[in-house]
């Protein structure tokens, strides 16, 4: 028997084989390489050499403002996109699931930005917001209409930027939560709506007592994936405002590792492994919090 | 034995009935309707689910609803709870016509088949549920709330389990925990969609008899919906047998079981199922196959169906009634004869005989294959159209 549990053991090893060399190479091992190339000071990647161990790459990416602002802007980012888009997206999936007529046509329209390409959006965002020669873009031809000042929304103030970059990354994120919205509402058993019709349940009350309860763990992990996903930015902000984000003064903290590698004040890999880092303990620890208020909140 | 069909299908001459400042509160349908839109792509035309259904409850009675899948059943109950409307026809509680009121205007409780128990409340928040939608004047403090929601629990005896989840419950736990939901706000008509099915079988017997037990602590007018006619029989005051929309027979449970209307009814109740052959009547003689079974008066010459009752058969060297034996079932208190009769019309003949005959000795039971001969009890005996299937009344002698 215990040669069986042996074999059984080893057995499922290998079947655990594929997926543990993947993630070994290109998740577990990278992740060990970052943190030791994070500790070495001085490392010079033609050379292979450095000069010694310690936190000094942590303190100056700490005090390089481009990296503040960067940090700056991510948080912003998360702090305003995540719940928008979640709370935006359950709006208009309760809207879905509540009508009837065109809910198809309708399901299709809201997922078409899911399947369209970023620099696609880009270029109808910059169509909507940048200020050329000829025009200063759709929206600020509404603002005039009305009376107000044209805003530069590219290279414009910080605060115009922030809000094109939010908008943006929330209209590119809506679709998968409306999918995912939808489907979760759909999941919920008509007979709990039914017993709390003959009940005299008010809509708001059925809505918070018994749909959100339901659907509450789609939206967790909606929260969850956002939050993750938002920290993570980078795409968004080039396909607005270029490659010289930190110029911009849009830079996110991927975009600034990217730049201490490969940018044109590249070539620092210790500065972007000691970012990559931090952002790592970033991610985690909201990760963390959010899984444990979800475990409270969320029980059956 | 006079042959006396009770249908009762009264055709609501509801003025007597109801009395507009009694406590009664009998629930009645009248000429009740509901048709549903086709849903089929191809084929758009309406379906029937109801068809002008008249019934009374008296008040206080327990009723089954009883009938094959997709008979209306459901479609009743619901309407009478109010979550659907009727295409036609209307509903009364007592006096009250609440045809066109919302279901928590009405005054009911629903016990769904799945419970529908709100899995994230426990048993305690699920009670109250129903009691904290009260507002203006029925609204109550939360000292009669708790109040309410704990004698609700001890009637249906859940009251050590009020701070669980319905996942920490047995299936027959949830189901009280629904029926408590039902009874909280104290409503005049309790309407139960199949409450036992999801139950198992030795649960299904003492929860049917609880329900019965709280029905009749509570005195409630209940409808009880169920495709089980042994479950409608057993707990019932009167059942209701449906078919394709149309109440069949409406009758207290034996009456129905000793004289059905029709063929349908005739082979809905009892188990194990009624036996049907091919008959006819020749001369005032009645035949099963080429077996001249006895005579019967007041019936014309022709073809008949023939219901027999497993329990009518008489075992007997004399009796009139030959088939072939094919197998027999030991079931302890009674032996189950499974045998082949050329006129059949259901794939074999099952015969309970008991296992020790009137003097108290064992049934001698023959070697599979041979012919057995049974006398036919006349009570057990039920003679039906061939073409409409109704009762055919006979006077046997």
């Amino acid at each position: 028997m215990d040669r069986n549990h042996l074999n059984g053991g080893l057995k499922g090893w290998l079947y655990l084989l594929p997926a543990l060399l993947f993630l070994g190479v290109f998740m577990v091992y990278p992740l060990i390489d970052v943190f030791v190339y994070s500790f070495e000071e001085g490392y010079n990647s033609a050379s292979q050499t450095y000069f010694g161990i310690g936190g000094y790459n942590y303190a100056y990416v700490l005090r390089d403002p481009y990296f503040l602002q960067a940090v700056k802007n991510t948080f912003l980012l998360v702090v305003i996109t995540v719940p928008l888009s979640t709370g935006i997206a359950l709006l208009i999936s309760v809207g879905l699931h509540s009508i009837r007529p065109l809910r198809d046509l309708l399901q299709t329209v809201y997922f078409l930005p899911y399947v369209t390409n970023t620099l696609a959006v880009g270029m109808v965002f910059m169509i909507l917001f940048k200020k050329t020669a000829y025009s200063d873009g759709l929206i600020n031809l509404f603002i005039t209409w009305f009376g107000g000042e044209s805003v530069d929304f590219i290279d414009g103030p910080y605060r115009a930027k922030m809000f094109v970059l939010c908008l943006y990354t929330i209209w590119v994120v809506m679709p998968f939560k409306i999918l995912i919205l939808t489907g979760a509402l759909a999941s919920v058993n008509p007979e709990y709506y039914r017993a709390a019709k003959v009940d005299g349940t008010s809509n708001l009350r059925i809505f918070t007592r018994i749909t959100l309860p339901m659907i509450s763990p789609m939206l967790f992990y909606l929260i969850i994936t956002g939050f993750i996903g938002a920290f993570k930015a980078y795409s968004d902000a080039v396909a607005l405002f270029g490659t010289n984000l930190n110029a911009a003064g849009m830079n996110t903290i991927v975009g600034y590792v990217y730049d201490m590698l490969y940018g044109d004040s590249g070539g620092y890999p210790s500065y972007a492994s000691a970012a990559a880092i931090i952002l790592f303990a970033i991610v985690f620890t909201i990760t963390c919090i959010n899984l444990l208020v979800s475990k409270r909140k969320i029980h059956y | 034995m006079p042959c006396q069909i009770r249908r009762d299908r009264r055709a609501t001459g509801t003025a007597g009935y109801r009395k507009a400042n009694g406590i009664h509160m009998e629930v009645v349908l009248q000429n009740l309707t509901k048709k549903f839109p086709g849903r089929d792509r191809k084929n758009r035309s309406e379906v029937t689910a109801v068809n002008g259904i008249n019934l009374e409850i008296p008040d206080g009675e327990l009723i089954g609803l009883l009938g094959p899948s997709g008979c209306g059943k459901s479609t009743v109950l619901n309407l009478i709870s109010g979550l659907l409307k009727p295409t036609e026809g209307q509903i009364f509680f007592g006096a009250d016509d609440v045809t066109k009121l919302p279901p928590e205007n009405r005054g009911i409780g629903l016990v769904f088949q799945n419970y529908a128990l709100y899995p994230h409340l426990t048993v305690r928040q699920n009670i109250l549920f129903p009691l904290e939608n009260l507002k203006g004047k029925d609204k109550l403090s939360k000292a009669e709330m708790a109040k309410k929601a704990e004698e609700a629990a001890e009637l249906v005896q859940i009251d050590g389990l009020m701070d669980r989840k319905p996942s920490e419950l047995s299936g027959g736990q949830q189901q009280r925990v629904a029926i408590a939901r039902a009874l909280v706000k104290t409503p005049k008509v309790l309407l139960l969609d199949e409450p036992l099915s999801n139950l198992d079988a030795r649960l299904r017997i003492q929860t049917r008899e609880e329900i019965r037990r709280i029905q009749r602590e509570t005195r409630i007018t209940t409808v009880f919906v169920t495709h089980d006619q042994e479950e409608a029989m057993s707990i019932s005051d009167r059942i209701a047998v449906m078919k394709d929309g149309v109440i069949q027979q409406i009758g207290r449970p034996q009456e129905v079981y000793d004289s059905p209307a029709n063929l349908f009814v005739a082979k809905f109740l009892g188990t194990p199922p009624i036996n049907v052959f091919a008959g006819q009547i020749r001369e005032h003689m009645l035949y099963i196959g080429s077996d001249a079974v006895f005579r019967v008066n007041g019936v014309s010459d022709g073809e008949v169906y023939v219901g027999v009752r497993p329990e009518g058969f008489v075992r007997g060297e004399t009796g009139v009634f030959r088939c072939k034996l094919s197998r027999v079932e030991v079931m302890g208190r009674d032996i189950s004869m499974v045998c082949e009769n050329a006129a059949s019309l259901n794939p074999a003949v099952r015969v309970i005989v008991g296992t020790q005959d009137e003097r108290g000795a064992e049934t001698v039971l023959v070697p599979e294959g041979s012919e057995v001969r049974f006398a036919l009890i006349p009570r057990k005996v039920f003679l039906f159209d061939r073409k409409t299937e109704e009762r055919i009344c006979f006077e046997e002698n």
